[in-house]
């Protein structure tokens, strides 16, 4: 057998990945449609924070949500309450949405019928943080009843994103959530990361995040 | 765990330059891991044993060079590792030090081929 030889490659693993992600960016951003998309861990209330920003912005905006999930559709049903187009990626055993499902997903939809699209991925904070979306905004949950330093032990994900929203925030006192120490271990892990605390269930908090939303859609 | 999928991509990449390069078998795989890459070293070490049966790259070595994260310190202007990705400031200055240089590649560097 001959001597093995070194080749160099060179070579992006997730190159695939990244290529449809930018044709996707391209096309979205062509149409004038502003891409938010939102990871989590399971049950942060992603579901719930989606379906109160996509009531309180039909108004003023066309919206759209795509819906990534394991198994089930129970978050599209939820979301279609909204009254906005919503679709489900039912990914199997995949964890993670990928740029290829995104546009899979998009096809069939007139892009420039829409001003903001919303991807919500399935609940992980670790997969996702390796898959561009052609988002033109991530957006990281957590919720109060996770602990402060969820962000220490997930800082990959914290650090793709652009926005951290810590939610369930009406439920802060009973778990004794120090708001202070988390917004530590968030600016800890990306530094001048912008921030919101808010409540889907009361609303508090709601109208600064819609706020700054309006604000980056409009830019 | 998205490893698998991630090794399995390798291979089908490896697969197809060894066949470029007319060999039969690769023998070992060489990549470039950032640690802001998402992708776990061990999960990933575990998953290409795996993945690699019935392959041309049954019985490779997969050998992970680790890329430490270095961000750049707008103060010091300068590029600095960092000492851990739970600290975004730089490590000589202390200031907040969110731009990121290097750290999230995930590259097939080299094959060995036989």
């Amino acid at each position: 057998m001959s001597t093995p030889r070194l080749v160099q490659v060179r070579q992006n693993v997730l190159k695939h990945n990244d290529v449809l992600a930018r044709v996707l960016r391209e096309r979205l951003n062509k149409a004038g449609v502003f891409a938010v998309s939102l990871v989590s861990s399971p049950g942060a209330g992603k579901t719930a924070f989606l379906e109160q920003t996509l009531k309180q912005l039909r108004s003023t905006c066309r919206v759209a949500a795509l819906v990534g999930d394991l198994a089930t559709d129970n978050d599209a049903a939820r979301l279609a309450r909204a009254e906005v187009p919503v679709k489900q990626i039912t990914t199997g055993t995949v964890c993670h949405l990928e740029a290829e499902m995104v546009a899979r997903a998009l096809e069939g939809w007139n892009l420039s019928e829409l001003d903001c699209l919303f991807i919500e991925n399935v609940g992980n904070l670790v997969c996702p943080s390796s898959y561009d979306l052609g988002e033109a905004l991530r957006l990281v949950l957590m919720s109060v009843t996770e602990g402060e330093d969820k962000p220490l032990k997930y800082p990959t994900i914290f650090n793709t994103a652009d926005v951290a929203i810590i939610t369930k925030i009406d439920l802060a006192a009973a778990v004794e959530f120090d708001v202070q120490a988390a917004q530590q271990s968030i600016q800890s892990v990306h530094p001048e990361m912008p921030i919101f605390e808010l409540s889907a269930k009361t609303g508090q908090g709601m109208q600064e995040w819609l706020d700054f939303l309006h604000a980056q859609v409009q830019r | 765990m998205h490893e698998l999928s991630i090794a399995m991509s390798m291979i089908e990449m490896a697969t197809q330059e060894a066949a470029r390069q007319g060999a039969a078998r690769v023998t070992a795989l060489h990549l470039k891991l950032g640690q802001l890459s998402g992708v776990v070293k061990e999960a990933l070490l575990f998953s290409w044993e795996v993945a690699c049966v019935d392959t041309p790259l049954a019985g490779s070595r997969l050998v992970i060079e680790d890329a430490p994260v270095v961000v750049y310190c707008s103060r010091c202007q300068r590029e600095r590792p960092l000492d851990s990705i739970q600290k975004f400031f730089c490590p000589v200055c202390h200031a907040p030090a969110p731009e990121i240089r290097q750290g999230k590649e995930l590259e097939v560097i080299a094959l060995e081929v036989q």
